[in-house]
């Protein structure tokens, strides 16, 4: 039989990034003994890397914010297909799950009155986001980590071992979930560091996997970001929906090619910093899409009174959702109107002063000068779309975080339907959050229920390890060998160049017979070296998952007829209110190591009566059908 | 724009290993990350290095270059010249696992033996107020990406595998600081500092604030700080004489 290392737990989350702590926090909270499995070092998952803030309605910086004004710029952000349900809960939640971060030592920028401050983000009627200069998701991951090592210390006091009920794999990698009658029964997975293998027996699991950016080349993700809870999930029979929405963000770096794609914080535009053309024009003016007709200031003298008056004014267009921003730029630089190096430019040096830059985007400043050789200060910065985030994951219970498989259980970046069509900035943080926490509940819940557990089957456990194996082997027939960083790359530039930013029917189609050679090859990949940190074992591993889910995204892409949101069809360039209330569902299909992919419409649950109203009918008219909007109490008054 | 460099890297494991030389391809604006993962993809596909944000802000990357503890994502070929040999290598106060990953578990043990932030008794959530002037002291600390370059650089540790039984490092020294400085914490760590976590071991030198890629003011603003809250509870040589050579520095 295969060796492999044995843990028992009652649950098991997989991922370390602000979703996975808050899930852990909770179910060891409710008692129970928990693992956290993650694939780099414990602190460094992509959380760390938001900068721009968390969203939450808390009002401490204009008072008239509060939940149904946050649930209402989620909702228009989303252009309406998001989960109403997810998106209440979120909004509703998010204030105590911040405040209670305090409770764990976090240490927010705080307000005159000493209160948590908040600022100004894209699609967010109010300063909403509370956070640390420019490195907030840092001081999230930190708090939450710091606050496992509390629990870890109480259950020192209470059991002489810091470890006894809470544990962190750190370096370990997941790469089957393991079922007995339909519900879940383990993790397998190998250690990064000797390769060695590892079952969780566990009857829940919380995925918090984060996303899949790493399937395209101009990216802001890791190398952690290859979609395996995605592609675990399918494989263990869950849905995925909402896959054919990406979002670009608008401001990646655009030079040196090394850091294409590195981030700038949308914070630049919420502390005052313009986009502009090479020709100094400030461009967004003329992209105001007629859904925010009347949202957004149409003059710059309104867009600069508003940073100071935001009763009087509008917000600028610089701010719109980020969808509409970065098609803006590409239609510009497409147009002729880019930088030196095909982007646009993002002026924060003629809008403030030097010192006030450097306090509040420190870690822009760092950046540019570090790796640009660019100061903010003086110059602006170049910057182009670069694929963020995917609102697309897996379906579930809005109260519970379940999924359809029982006993597993989804939070953060790895879930879908909260975001719709397109996530607003800070609505992730506050997402991990709200969700984490509520998985980490719906999980614990889930095992008390529970008269017996499931077992695993040594059969399950020898299959997961062979399949682990399998890139070491070399082709079955002896054919010739694919090298898993070459195939990578193709699949990157594939995804990037034909399921992008702007989407067409022929070129999706194109990128499906690619991902089907990709298919072809993938059993041929064969790795060199042993399975001690191998870095092209774990690539060769991680590129199943990665295809996937591009197969999801394409294929769901291509049947949406229609723009929406971080979906844009060339072909089909208008929201198209009968897909308002479509979903498509991805599910797998087969049993061979890469399943294929099978997409289904399906329709939402229409909107709570209550909620619906806190919408002006005019502003629903621009989304909904009239049929939808017959029994509106406006229509029927 | 695009040259041959020549990189030197540390390959090997637990047991062995030794110092490499390849010509890996560099080109314009390029950081000594990038180059390992383009002997990675083209030459060594099994070469072992931890990173994950590339832009400076996770802190995985750590390693040594030409003998300096650095990023690697952050040091930008164009420091070197052209025709020079880049040595990397792994930090060295840390075992190593393979190639340039270390293992860093020493530094979790240490996080874990100092008491978490204590809120008053009876502060509900919501009701936290502090002012910013008072938080930003902490707020410097809270900077750490966890990188432990400091931890790599400092003398007490580097060569001295029997002192991290009993010294935390400037890393977890600089926690307690930074606990001890919340406006609302209400423990008192002040003599764990000294008995537990080492602070005696430190004389100031500096290193560790000289190689932190967040520029955090580690000794001055933290490990100083803390000795003097010490040596007011007790007499202690070297703040004595740290506040002499401060004072003269700033005179
Ligand atoms: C540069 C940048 C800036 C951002 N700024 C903001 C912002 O200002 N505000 C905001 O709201 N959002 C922001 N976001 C988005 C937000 O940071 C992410 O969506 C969010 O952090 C995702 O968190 P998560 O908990 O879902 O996953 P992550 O934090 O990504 O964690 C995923 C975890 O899963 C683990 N994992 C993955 N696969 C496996 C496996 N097979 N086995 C074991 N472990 C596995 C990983 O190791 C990791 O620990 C930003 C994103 C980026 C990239
Ligand atoms: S100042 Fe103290 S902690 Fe820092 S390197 Fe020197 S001895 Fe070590
Ligand atoms: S204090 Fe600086 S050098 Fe030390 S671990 Fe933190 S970031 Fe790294
Ligand atoms: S890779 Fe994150 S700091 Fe270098």
């Amino acid at each position: 039989m295969t060796e492999v290392e044995r843990h028992n737990y009652d649950v098991v989350v997989i991922g370390a990034g602000g979703a996975g702590l808050r899930a852990v926090i909770e179910a060891r909270q409710r008692g129970l003994s928990v693992a956290v499995v993650c694939k780099s070092l414990f602190g460094k998952a992509h959380t760390v890397m938001a900068e721009g803030g968390c969203a939450a309605s808390m009002g401490n910086a204009n008072s008239h914010d509060n939940w149904q004004v946050h649930f209402r710029d989620t909702m228009r952000g989303g252009k309406f297909l998001n989960n109403w349900r997810m998106a209440e809960l979120h909004a509703k939640e998010a204030p105590d799950r911040v405040w209670e971060l305090e409770t764990y030592g976090a240490l927010f920028d705080r307000t005159a009155d000493g209160r948590i401050s908040q600022r100004n983000f894209g699609g967010h009627t109010y300063p909403r986001l509370a956070h640390v200069g420019d490195r907030t998701g840092l001081e999230l991951i930190r708090t939450m980590q710091q606050k496992i090592v509390s629990l870890q210390q109480e259950d020192f006091t209470s059991y002489g071992d810091y470890e006894a009920k809470l544990k962190v794999f750190a370096e370990c990698t997941v790469t089957e979930l393991v079922k007995e009658d339909g519900r879940i029964a383990g993790a397998f997975g190998y250690w990064r560091e000797s390769g060695r293998f590892v079952l969780f027996e566990t009857p829940a699991v919380v995925l918090a996997t984060g996303g899949i950016g790493k399937s395209f080349k101009v990216t802001s993700n890791s190398w952690e970001y290859t979609g395996d809870g995605h592609a675990l999930a399918l494989r263990a029979g869950a849905g995925l929906i909402n896959m054919e929405f990406v979002q670009f963000h608008p401001t990646g770096m655009v030079w040196p090619p090394s850091v294409k794609g590195i981030l700038v914080t949308e914070g630049v535009r919420g502390d005052g910093g313009v986009l502009k053309n090479a020709e100094g024009e400030r461009f967004m003016f003329r992209y105001i899409p007629d859904v925010f007709k009347g949202q957004y200031a149409d003059s710059e003298e309104e867009a600069d009174r508003w940073y100071t008056d935001q009763e009087g004014n509008r917000r600028t267009p610089d701010l719109l959702p980020r969808d509409e921003v970065a098609r803006a730029i590409n239609t510009e630089v497409k147009e002729g109107r880019g930088s030196q190096h095909g982007g646009m430019f993002l002026d924060i040096a003629s809008r403030l002063p030097t010192e006030e830059i450097r306090k509040r985007l420190p870690s822009m400043y760092h950046q540019f000068r570090e790796l640009a050789d660019v100061d903010i200060t003086a110059e602006p910065m170049e910057v182009g779309p670069t694929c963020h985030y995917v609102m697309g994951g897996i379906e579930v219970d809005p109260d519970t975080a379940a999924s359809a498989v029982p006993g597993l259980f989804a939070a953060g970046e790895c879930s879908g339907g909260m975001h719709g069509s397109n996530r607003l900035g800070g609505n992730s943080l506050s997402d991990l959050l709200v969700f984490g926490r509520r998985a980490g509940l719906g999980a614990a819940e889930y095992v008390e229920s529970l008269d017996a557990r499931p077992s695993v089957s040594d059969a399950d456990v020898t299959a997961a390890a062979k399949h682990a194996l399998a890139p070491f082997g070399g082709p079955d027939d002896g054919g010739s060998e694919e090298n898993p960083y070459t195939l990578h790359t193709e699949l990157q530039q594939t995804m990037n160049e034909l399921v992008g930013i702007i989407r067409k029917a022929d070129e999706i189609e194109k990128a499906i017979d690619k991902l089907a050679e990709i298919r072809a090859r993938i059993g041929r990949v064969t790795v060199e070296g042993n399975r001690q940190y191998n870095p092209g074992w774990h690539l060769a591993v991680d590129l199943r998952n990665m295809l996937l889910v591009s197969e999801c995204v394409a294929r769901a892409a291509l049947r949406r007829t229609e723009s929406r949101g971080g979906h844009t069809r060339d072909d089909f360039p208008q929201l198209d209110a009968q897909w308002r209330n479509r979903l498509l569902v991805c599910a797998a299909t087969g049993d061979q190591p890469v399943p294929a992919v099978d997409v289904e419409v399906k329709e939402q649950l229409p909107m709570r009566g209550d909620l619906l109203e806190l919408f002006e009918l005019s502003e629903l008219e621009k989304y909904y059908t009239e049929d939808e909007l017959a029994g509106h109490p406006e229509r029927t008054a | 724009m695009a040259y041959p460099a020549k990189l030197r890297v540390w390959r090997g494991d637990t047991t062995s290993g030794e110092l490499q030389d390849f010509e890996v391809e560099a080109n314009e604006g390029e950081v000594v990350l990038d180059l390992i993962h383009r002997l990675q993809a083209t030459q060594t596909p099994d070469l072992a290095v931890r990173w994950n944000c590339k832009a400076g802000k996770c802190g995985s990357c750590s390693a040594e270059v030409n003998g300096r503890p650095r990023l690697l994502c952050m040091t930008r070929m164009s420091i070197f010249d052209e025709d020079e040999v880049i040595t990397v290598t792994p930090m060295r106060t840390f075992p190593v696992i393979r190639d340039l990953v270390t293992d860093v578990s020493y530094n979790y043990e240490k996080a874990r033996e100092i008491p978490s932030f204590t809120p008053p008794e009876g502060l509900e959530p919501g009701e936290y107020r502090m002012q910013q002037v008072d938080v930003e002291r902490s707020q410097e600390f809270r900077k750490c990406i966890e990188c432990f370059l400091c931890q790599d650089t400092c003398h007490v540790i580097r060569d001295h595998e029997e002192n991290k039984q009993s010294f935390a490092g400037p890393r977890y020294l600089m926690r307690v600081a930074e606990l001890e400085m919340h406006p609302l914490d209400v423990a008192d760590r002040v003599g764990d500092a000294q008995d537990v976590h080492g602070l005696g071991y430190c004389n100031i030198t500096k290193c560790c604030t000289e190689v932190c890629p967040e520029g955090i003011h580690i000794t001055d603003n933290a490990l100083i700080p803390m000795k003097e809250r010490v040596a007011d509870r007790r007499y202690d040589p070297i703040v004595w004489l740290g506040n002499k050579i401060f004072k003269r520095d700033g005179a």
